[in-house]
C-alpha cells in the first residue's frame, strides 16, 4: 500500500458491494419493483375493483348528502339506531322488556368481544412487526403471508404447553389471576361511545366506572405475584401494586378537569361536547392529556413504566411462574389494555368518534378505531425508544411532580370553567384563549416545578468525557481534576 | 524486541527492600526479586507505600507449581511512574502451602487469591473469604498442580516433543499434498511428557 | 400476632436475560435495597490453563479466542506478543499494522456490544443494541472475509498474522471507516441526552479513583473514574507509538461515565484505523519461525489493552514446545472485585446496570 489514502472508484456501476451484508441490502427489492412485477390480469382486476369501490363510495356520498339516512335503522353509520329499532320491536312482543334487554345485551357484548378478540389476534402481529421496524429488522414473516398467522401460531403453541404449578403455590390463588385480570380489561370497554347512539353502557357515571374497573386489575396482579411462591414474582407484584396505586391519583385528577369543562361524567356527553364546540379537549388541556397518557403507561405496565416485568432484572416479574395459556392471557391483557387506553385517550382528549364533521361520511366507529389504533401505535413507539424508569424514580415522579401539578391544573381549569359558564362570549374566543393560556401555564409550570423538585442542569445536559493530556495514575488523575 | 512493561531490575528492588526490612529479600535476578514467603505482605506493603517504587496497583497475582515448591508471582504496577516490580514468594512446603494474604494491601487480590487457592491449593492467611472460586466445594484435589491425579503415575502435564516431529522432514508438518499420512514407523504419539529429572 | 421483617435471598442467574453469560449472583435484599452480594462463577470453567500446558504455543492461540470471545483478536494479539517476547521473534512492519487494524476493529465491535447491552439492561428493549449491531455486523463480515470466522478468529500467529487480507477487504474497510463517525454521532444523539437513560445511569455505581486503582480495576472502567491509564500509550506495542490518538477519561466514575468513555474510545479507534490504513507498508505478513518453536527457559508477562482492559499473559517456559505455565490475567474477573462495594446499599435495578457497565465476559472470568 502506498502512502496515499485509497481512492474510491466513483463509477457506481462498477463498484461491487463491499461486504456480504451490503450485497444483501442491495438484493432486497423495493415495493415499486414488486408492484411492477404483478401480472397484467391482476392489474386489470384491481382496476375494476377500484372503480367499483369508488362507485359505491359515490353512491354513499349521494345518500348521505341527501339526508336520507339520518335516524333510520339502516343507518350503517350508527348501529345504535338498528339496536334501538330491534329493542322497540322486541318490547312489543309478549315477552316484554326482559327479552329485548337480554337480546340487545348479548348482541352488544358479542360485538365488543369480537372486536377485542380480533384486535388481540392482529395486535400482536402489529406490535412485533412495528417493533422490528424500529429496530431495523424484519419481524415475523415466516408463518403465513407477511407473518400474519404468527399470533395464531403463538396461541396454539401456548395452549399445548404443560401447565406448571410451582411447588409451594396456593392453587386457587394461582389459577385465578389470569382470569381476574382479563375481566376488567373487557368490562372497561362498556361505556366507550362508538357513535352518538352506540355505547354499550350508557352510564351517567361512565368515567367513574372506567377508573374503578381498571383499578381492579391491581388485585389480580398482586395475587399472581404472591401465589407464585417466587421472590422474583413477589418483587414484581409489589412494584406493580405500588406503582399502580400511586398513578391512580394523577389519572383521576386529569380526568377531573375534563369533567369540569364538559360538566358530565357520561362519556357520550363528553364526546358530544367536543363535537359541539368543535375543539378537542387535548388542545385545551395539554397537561391533562399528557398526565393521562403517561399515567396510563404505568397502569398497564408498559415501557417506560414496565418495571413490574422488567425482563433484564426480574425475568418476567409477576408472571414468571405462569406457563402456557395463563401467561398468554397476561400478555393478551397487556395488548388489550393498550388499545383500551388508546380508545379512552381518544374519547376524552381527541374527540372520540367525532372528527369535525367527518363523522357524517365515515362511520364514527371507524374513526374511533383509527384513533385508538393511533394511540396503540404511540405506545409501541414509546416501547421501542425509551429505557425504563427505576421504581423510586417512578414513584417520586408521580407523588412529587404529577400530583401537585395536577392539583394546580384543577384549580386553573375550575376558574376557566366558571368563566365559561358566566360570560356569554362566542365559543371560539373563550376556548381559543383558554387553549393559549393553558399552554403557556403548562410550559412555565413544567419547567419551574421540575427545578423545585430537583431537576439539575447536570441531569439535563450531562457532561461527557474529557481528554487526558498525559498517562499516569492517581497523582495524574488528581492533577487533571484540579486543573480542568 | 517487542515492547512490554518496564520491569525494574530485581537487584535494585532487593537492595531497597533489604535496607528497609532487613532479610526480607532472599534472591534477585534481573527481572524479579524473591522475598521470604512468611513476610510477603510486609514487602508488598512497603513497596506500595514507598515513593521510589510506588506499587499502586496489583497487575497480576499468579501461582506456579515447580514440582517441589510453589512460587506465587506478584506483578506490581506503578501507574504514575510507569514501571513494574515483579515479586516472587517461594513456598517450600508442597503439601500444605500457606502464606499471608495481600488483601489488606491490595483489594484487587480478592478474587485472584481465591483462584490460586482453588486451582493450586495455596492457603492465604488473612483473606476475608477464602473459598473455591471455579470448582465446587467437594472437588477432590487442586487441578493446576503438576501432580494432579488425572494425569497418571509419574507423569505430568507437558509436551516432551513437538507433535508429528519425527515423521519425515521435521520442519514440515504436512507433506506436499496436504494430507497427513499414517505412521510409517511405530512412533508413539505421547502427548504427556515424563516428569523432568 | 407479631410481624417481622427479614431480608430475603434472591438468586440471579446463571440463566438470566441480563447476566451477560452464565454468571450467578446471590443477593441478600431488604425490600428493594441490596444488603449483600455474593458472586458464584465457574459455570464456564474449561480448564484452559491446564490444557494449555500440553499444547504448543501456536496450538494455544485458539484458546485465547474462546476465553474472551467478544475480543478474540485482542486475546490472540496478547498471546502472540508475549510468546514473541519469550522466543525473541521479530515481527515485520506490515504485520504490526495489520494487527493494529484488526485489534481496533475488534475494539469497536466489542464496545458496540458492551454499550448496547448496557442500554438493554437499562430497559430499552434492544433497540440501541440492534442499531449498534449494524456496525458490528460489518466488522464481523470483514473478519470473515479475512480469516474465515466471525467470532473465534484465531488470526494472529507468533511472528505476524495468519493470512493476508483479500483484495475486497480494503474497499470495505474504507467504506466502514468513512461511515462510522456519523453513526457514532447518531448514537450519541439518541442516547447521551436521553433523560431517562441519564437518570438511570448518572450517580449509579460510583467508584473513586483510589478504590479503582487499589482494586486492580483496568480498562474503560478505570478511565471512567478519571485515571488516565492506557497501555497503548504507556507501553506502546505493535505500531501504536506512531499513531496519534487521545485517551478519554470520565469525571465521576459512575455508569454514565463508563458508557461515554466507551463511546469516545470508538471514535479514537476510527482515528487509529484511518492512520493505519494510510500508513501500512508492503511486505510479508509474518516471519518464518521454526515450526517446533522451543523458547529459551524463562518467563514473560506480556499484555495488551483489550476492550475490557489489561489482558495479560504470564508465560513460563522450560525449554519445551509447550508452556510450563500459561496464565491469562482476565480483566473481567478482576474488575468484578469491586461489584460488591458498588452494589451494597443500591437498588436492584442499579446493581444490574452497574454490572452491565463493568462489561464482563464470562468466558474470560472462568477460562
Amino acid at each position: 500500500m502506498s502512502d496515499a489514502p485509497l481512492q474510491r472508484s466513483n463509477d457506481s456501476a462498477q463498484r461491487r458491494p463491499a461486504t456480504p451484508m451490503a450485497q444483501q441490502i442491495l438484493d432486497r427489492g423495493s415495493l415499486l419493483d414488486d408492484a411492477k412485477a404483478v401480472p397484467n390480469g391482476l392489474k386489470a382486476a384491481g382496476a375494476v375493483l377500484g372503480l367499483g369501490f369508488l362507485a359505491v363510495n359515490a353512491a354513499i356520498a349521494f345518500i348521505v348528502i341527501d339526508g336520507r339516512l339520518d335516524g333510520e335503522w339502516y343507518d350503517f353509520r350508527d348501529l345504535g339506531n338498528a339496536i334501538a329499532r330491534l329493542r322497540a320491536e322486541l318490547d312489543d312482543t309478549s315477552a316484554g322488556p326482559w327479552l329485548s334487554y337480554w337480546v340487545t345485551g348479548v348482541i352488544g357484548a358479542v360485538g365488543i368481544l369480537s372486536f377485542l378478540g380480533g384486535f388481540l389476534l392482529i395486535g400482536s402481529w402489529i406490535e412485533r412487526r412495528l417493533l422490528a421496524r424500529f429496530q431495523i429488522r424484519m419481524g415475523p414473516n415466516r408463518v403465513g403471508p407477511f407473518g400474519l398467522l404468527q399470533p395464531l401460531a403463538d396461541a396454539l403453541k401456548l395452549m399445548q404447553k404443560e401447565v406448571l404449578i410451582p411447588l409451594g403455590a396456593d392453587r386457587m390463588l394461582f389459577y385465578l389471576p389470569p382470569i381476574l385480570v382479563f375481566i376488567p380489561a373487557m368490562l372497561a370497554w362498556g361505556p366507550v361511545p362508538w357513535a352518538p347512539n352506540m355505547s354499550y353502557l350508557d352510564l351517567n357515571v361512565g368515567l367513574l366506572y372506567v377508573i374503578s374497573i381498571t383499578s381492579l386489575s391491581v388485585l389480580a396482579i398482586w395475587m399472581a405475584g404472591w401465589a407464585s411462591n417466587n421472590h422474583y414474582a413477589l418483587l414484581g407484584s409489589m412494584r406493580t401494586v405500588a406503582m399502580m396505586v400511586s398513578y391512580e391519583i394523577p389519572i383521576s385528577l386529569s380526568l377531573l378537569v375534563v369533567v369540569l369543562l364538559t360538566g358530565s361524567l357520561n362519556l357520550g356527553d363528553i364526546v358530544a361536547w367536543q363535537a359541539d364546540h368543535n375543539i378537542w379537549l387535548g388542545a385545551l388541556l395539554p397537561f391533562a392529556m399528557f398526565t393521562f397518557f403517561f399515567s396510563s403507561t404505568a397502569e398497564i405496565n408498559r415501557t417506560p413504566n414496565d418495571i413490574a416485568e422488567a425482563e433484564s432484572e426480574i425475568v418476567a416479574g409477576f408472571h414468571t411462574e405462569y406457563s402456557g395459556m395463563k401467561a398468554g392471557l397476561f400478555l393478551a391483557v397487556e395488548l388489550g389494555n393498550a388499545l383500551l387506553v388508546g380508545a379512552l385517550l381518544a374519547t376524552f382528549f381527541l374527540g372520540g368518534y367525532s372528527m369535525f364533521g367527518l363523522e357524517e361520511w365515515i362511520p364514527p366507529y371507524l374513526i374511533l378505531a383509527a384513533k385508538a389504533t393511533a394511540g396503540y401505535f404511540a405506545f409501541i413507539w414509546l416501547r421501542a425508544t425509551l429505557p425504563r424508569f427505576r421504581i423510586d424514580q417512578l414513584m417520586s415522579f408521580a407523588w412529587k411532580y404529577l400530583i401537585p401539578l395536577s392539583i394546580a391544573n384543577v384549580l386553573v381549569v375550575a376558574i376557566e370553567a366558571s368563566i365559561a359558564a358566566r360570560w356569554d362570549v362566542e365559543g371560539i374566543f373563550i376556548y381559543g384563549s383558554f387553549a393559549i393560556v393553558n399552554l403557556g401555564i403548562t410550559a412555565f409550570a413544567v419547567r419551574s416545578w421540575a427545578k423545585v423538585v430537583g431537576y439539575t442542569p447536570d441531569l439535563e445536559r450531562p457532561v461527557g468525557t474529557r481528554i487526558a493530556p498525559r498517562i499516569g495514575g492517581l497523582k495524574e488523575a488528581k492533577r487533571i481534576q484540579a486543573g480542568a | 524486541m517487542p515492547a512490554g512493561p518496564t520491569q525494574l531490575e530485581g537487584h535494585r528492588v532487593a537492595q531497597a527492600l533489604n535496607a528497609a526490612l532487613p532479610g526480607i529479600a532472599t534472591t534477585a535476578t534481573d527481572e524479579w526479586v524473591e522475598v521470604d514467603h512468611a513476610r510477603v505482605d510486609e514487602a508488598l506493603r512497603w513497596l506500595h507505600d514507598s515513593d521510589e517504587f510506588d506499587a499502586a496497583q496489583l497487575s497480576n497475582l499468579c501461582g506456579v507449581d515447580y514440582h517441589d515448591h510453589f512460587a506465587i508471582v506478584y506483578h506490581l504496577q506503578s501507574l504514575d511512574r510507569n514501571h513494574q516490580v515483579v515479586v516472587k514468594a517461594r513456598i517450600a512446603d508442597h503439601e500444605q502451602p500457606a502464606l499471608p494474604s495481600s488483601y489488606p494491601v491490595y483489594k484487587g487480590a480478592l478474587l485472584q487469591e481465591r483462584e490460586v487457592f482453588d486451582l493450586m491449593g495455596v492457603h492465604f492467611e488473612g483473606h476475608p473469604d477464602l473459598r473455591r472460586l471455579f470448582l465446587w466445594d467437594g472437588f477432590p484435589g487442586h487441578p493446576l498442580r503438576k501432580d494432579f491425579m488425572g494425569i497418571g503415575e509419574g507423569l505430568t502435564s507437558g509436551l516432551s516433543r513437538f507433535p508429528f516431529e519425527n515423521k519425515g522432514n521435521p520442519d514440515r508438518l504436512l507433506n506436499r499434498d496436504n494430507v497427513i499420512q499414517p505412521d510409517e514407523q511405530d512412533v508413539p504419539s505421547d502427548w504427556s511428557g515424563a516428569a523432568p529429572a | 400476632m407479631t410481624t417481622s421483617a427479614e431480608p430475603y435471598v434472591l438468586n440471579i442467574g446463571p440463566q438470566h436475560p441480563s447476566t451477560h453469560g452464565v454468571f450467578r449472583i446471590r443477593v441478600v435484599m431488604d425490600g428493594e435495597r441490596i444488603q449483600d452480594l455474593d458472586m458464584i462463577v465457574g459455570y464456564l470453567h474449561r480448564s484452559m490453563e491446564k490444557l494449555a500446558e500440553e499444547r504448543t504455543y501456536t496450538q494455544n492461540i485458539p484458546f485465547t479466542d474462546r476465553a474472551d470471545y467478544l475480543a478474540a483478536m485482542s486475546g490472540n494479539l496478547g498471546l502472540c506478543l508475549a510468546a514473541e517476547r519469550l522466543a525473541d521473534v521479530e515481527v515485520p512492519e506490515r504485520a504490526s499494522y495489520l494487527r493494529v487494524i484488526f485489534a481496533e476493529l475488534q475494539r469497536i465491535a466489542s464496545h458496540a456490544m458492551a454499550n448496547g447491552t448496557l442500554v438493554s439492561d437499562a430497559g430499552a428493549w434492544q433497540t440501541p443494541l440492534l442499531y449498534m449491531f449494524r456496525e458490528r455486523e460489518k466488522i464481523l463480515d470483514l473478519f470473515e472475509m479475512t480469516c474465515g470466522a466471525r467470532l473465534t478468529t484465531n488470526y494472529m500467529r507468533i511472528g505476524g498474522v495468519a493470512f493476508e487480507p483479500p483484495d475486497e477487504f480494503w474497499p470495505a474497510l474504507q467504506e466502514l471507516v468513512d461511515e462510522l463517525p456519523e453513526r457514532i454521532s447518531e448514537y450519541e444523539e439518541l442516547l447521551t441526552q436521553n433523560e431517562i437513560f441519564v437518570a438511570r445511569t448518572r450517580g449509579v455505581g460510583i467508584i473513586t479513583p483510589e478504590d479503582a486503582i487499589n482494586g486492580s480495576l483496568v480498562g474503560p472502567a478505570l478511565r471512567g473514574s478519571g485515571v488516565p491509564w492506557d497501555l497503548r500509550k504507556a507501553e506502546p506495542y505493535c505500531v501504536y507509538d506512531r499513531m496519534d490518538f487521545d485517551v478519554p477519561i470520565g469525571r465521576t466514575g459512575d455508569v454514565y461515565d463508563r458508557f461515554m468513555v466507551r463511546l469516545a474510545e470508538t471514535r479514537e479507534s476510527v482515528k487509529i484505523l484511518r492512520q493505519a490504513i494510510a500508513g501500512i507498508p508492503d511486505g510479508p505478513h509474518k516471519t518464518d519461525i521454526p515450526l517446533a518453536l522451543r523458547p529459551e527457559p524463562g518467563e514473560v508477562y506480556g499484555r495488551v489493552e483489550g476492550p475490557r482492559g489489561e489482558l495479560g499473559f504470564y508465560l513460563v517456559s522450560d525449554g519445551g514446545p509447550a508452556p510450563y505455565r500459561f496464565h491469562i490475567r482476565a480483566p473481567s474477573l478482576i474488575n468484578l472485585s469491586l461489584l460488591r462495594e458498588m452494589a451494597r446499599g443500591a437498588a436492584l435495578s442499579d446493581a444490574v446496570v452497574a454490572l452491565g457497565s463493568i462489561d464482563i465476559v464470562v468466558g474470560e472470568i472462568d477460562r
